[in-house]
């Protein structure tokens, strides 16, 4: 059980992940804003308490793997590379830029601390079982684990991975699912619906736990139940809001991959600012 | 022990040796292991074969994870899924970070003689040399698979093999040191090159001979490391003859003859001819012989292609 100092310490350290992901695409600049803002509290969380990770030794073969298939929220994860000082904090004004070290999408030929090359959507799960599978018969004490999107959900090789999981009885492996219910060009209901995701993994033999993926406690309490799942894998199905945090950015397709106004760029800081100036005084 | 004639036999019995020889080697498969021979190694090494099912694509991305952990991943499907079905894995999840994964494309060509279009692989070569880093190997004959599987253990980076399922003839020297990026010459001759792969070999070394009764002397090099092209050595052996032909079981786009035209650029060189398929898709047919004969991938086509280029000439 997480204590409120640890609930209170990776709330700040979210807010914190989401101001830069804000400050890396800046203004005027498109950026993959929303899927990286749901995420901010689960990276947190896997980052700054739950993994096996030395900022300091980030080929260790006995860490646990981060990946996330949903490459286009990279953002988020740079953030915590940036906060743990793997990624100079330089680097966050160079995001996508020729001579930076920061890519459009995943890159581990790039980029300290990045575990694959992701992006493709849906081929994150299937490297995460071939990752697995390879700790396990060397008996590393590693856990992979696998970031999803709710829209990337129908990609058929997912659902492959899914199945091979199962097949081979891989209990080293946390998939989570960002629900925040807004794909690329609209609500994920209105785009491609896709019902009964809880059903579908439990279908495919998965131990399946829902949870707010805005709620750290919830989170914390997630991640150490699916640690517990023996001899089959477990996935969190986490509900998010798209853009979370940022008023004009929630819910909004629109900033899927937007442009910020410098307006709206210092509403988003001084919005952030406010919350964490209201997490102090809690 | 004499070697087999049948090349996916060959590559099994290699697969298994590799696996003998390090224990992180690992295959996977998607339910053509009787197909492909990838059983054997299944037989030896039951916790290091992963049967993924008939799902090619998240067996492609699997096989990135396992190499990113430390494994020498082996992969298996017939050459026509394998290159296709999941082209967009291994361009991303294996060539992008230049995972070391091994791609074997078993029944290439039109081997798989039975099943037809859907089965035979006439494009994969192409495919597979459009992609950044990716070396792409023919072997032959079974020898040089043997030869091959050895330097493919050490070589860095993604390999794309390319199997016949059938028994091929023997080419290639046995005792002769071997390493992947070399072209082979197997014959030589001061009139005309061919410069062949896969079972196109053995065809090459035919029309060589019945040229020669003709007073035509032909040089015939092994193209089996199709890329990266030993440009140095296509140069070479295309300099001094008044023909240059090239004969593959592919279609003539992209193919290894296109590899060596690309390895000639820049260089005054004789006329060149290729022996293809004419950009169409296979069919079935009750043997592999008469198929290649309805695609003109012969002995005589071979010959035929050094007579035209001479006459001209």
């Amino acid at each position: 059980m997480a204590t409120s100092d640890t609930v209170k310490r990776l709330c700040r350290i979210a807010l914190q992940l989401r101001a830069d992901v804000v400050e890396m695409i800046g203004v005027g600049k498109a950026g993959h804003l929303g899927g990286s803002l749901s995420l901010a509290e689960i990276v947190a969380a896997l980052y700054f308490h739950k993994m096996r990770f030395d900022p300091k030794h980030v080929t260790d073969p006995d860490r646990d793997r981060f990946l996330l298939s949903k490459g286009h929220a990279v953002l988020i994860q740079y953030a915590a590379l940036i906060e743990h000082g793997v990624i100079p904090r330089a680097e966050l004004k160079q995001v996508k830029t020729l001579g930076g070290l920061l890519q459009g999408h995943p890159d581990m030929v790039k980029t300290p601390g990045m575990e694959a090359v992701t992006g493709s959507l849906g081929q994150g799960l299937s490297i995460g079982v071939g990752m697995a599978l390879a700790l396990r018969l060397d008996g590393r004490p590693s856990r992979v684990y696998v970031i999803m999107g709710d829209g990337e959900l129908s990609e058929g090789q997912i659902w492959e991975a899914a199945m091979a999981a199962r097949r081979f009885h891989v209990d080293n492996l946390t998939g989570i699912v960002d629900r925040n219910r807004v794909q690329a060009t609209g609500p994920t209901k209105d785009v491609f619906d896709i019902p009964d995701i809880e059903r579908k993994w439990e279908a495919c033999g998965w131990h399946v736990i829902t949870v707010n993926g805005h709620d750290v406690a919830q989170v914390l309490e997630a991640l150490d139940a699916a640690e517990r799942v023996k001899g089959r894998p477990a996935v969190i199905v986490a509900d998010t809001v798209k853009g979370k945090g940022i008023s004009f950015a929630e819910h909004n397709a629109a900033f899927h991959n937007g442009i910020m106004t410098e307006e709206q760029y210092r509403q988003a800081m001084a919005e952030l600012d406010a919350r964490r100036a209201e997490l102090a005084r809690a | 022990m004499a070697p087999v004639k049948n090349l996916r036999e060959a590559y099994g019995q290699a697969l298994v040796a590799l696996g003998k020889q390090d224990r992180h080697v690992v295959a996977l498969e998607a339910d053509l292991g009787k197909s492909t021979r990838s059983i054997l190694f299944q037989g030896e090494f039951p916790d290091r074969y992963f049967e993924m099912g008939i799902a090619e694509q998240n067996m492609a991305s699997t096989a990135a994870g396992l190499a990113l952990a430390g494994k020498i991943p082996f992969m298996h499907s017939f050459a026509v899924f394998v290159s296709g079905r999941t082209y967009d894995q291994l361009r991303n999840s294996i060539c992008i970070p230049g995972l070391s994964v091994r791609i074997c494309g078993s029944s290439c060509g039109l081997s798989d003689f039975g099943d037809g279009k859907t089965h035979q692989a006439l494009e994969d070569v192409a495919i597979m040399r459009a992609l950044p880093g990716m070396t792409v190997l023919c072997p032959a004959d079974s020898i040089e698979v043997a030869k091959m599987m050895q330097c493919v253990l050490e070589w860095k980076g993604p390999v794309y093999l390319r199997i016949n399922r059938n028994d091929l003839p023997f080419v290639c020297p046995e005792n002769e040191p071997y390493r992947i990026g070399k072209v082979w010459r197997l014959r030589d001759g001061s009139d005309a090159a061919v410069f062949a792969s896969g079972v196109m070999v053995s065809k090459a070394l035919e029309a060589a001979e019945v040229l020669a009764k003709g007073g035509i002397s032909v040089r015939v090099l092994n193209v089996s490391t199709i890329k990266p092209i030993d440009r140095e050595a296509v140069v070479a052996f295309a300099d001094g003859v008044r023909a240059i032909v090239t004969a593959e079981e592919h279609n003539l786009v992209g193919g290894m003859g296109s590899s060596v035209v690309e390895a000639l650029r820049g260089v005054r060189h004789a006329p060149v001819e290729f022996v293809g398929v004419q950009d169409s898709f296979g069919q079935s047919a009750e043997n592999y012989e008469i198929l290649l004969q309805h695609f003109g991938l012969t002995a005589a086509a071979v010959a035929d292609a050094v007579r035209r280029l001479l006459q001209a000439a």
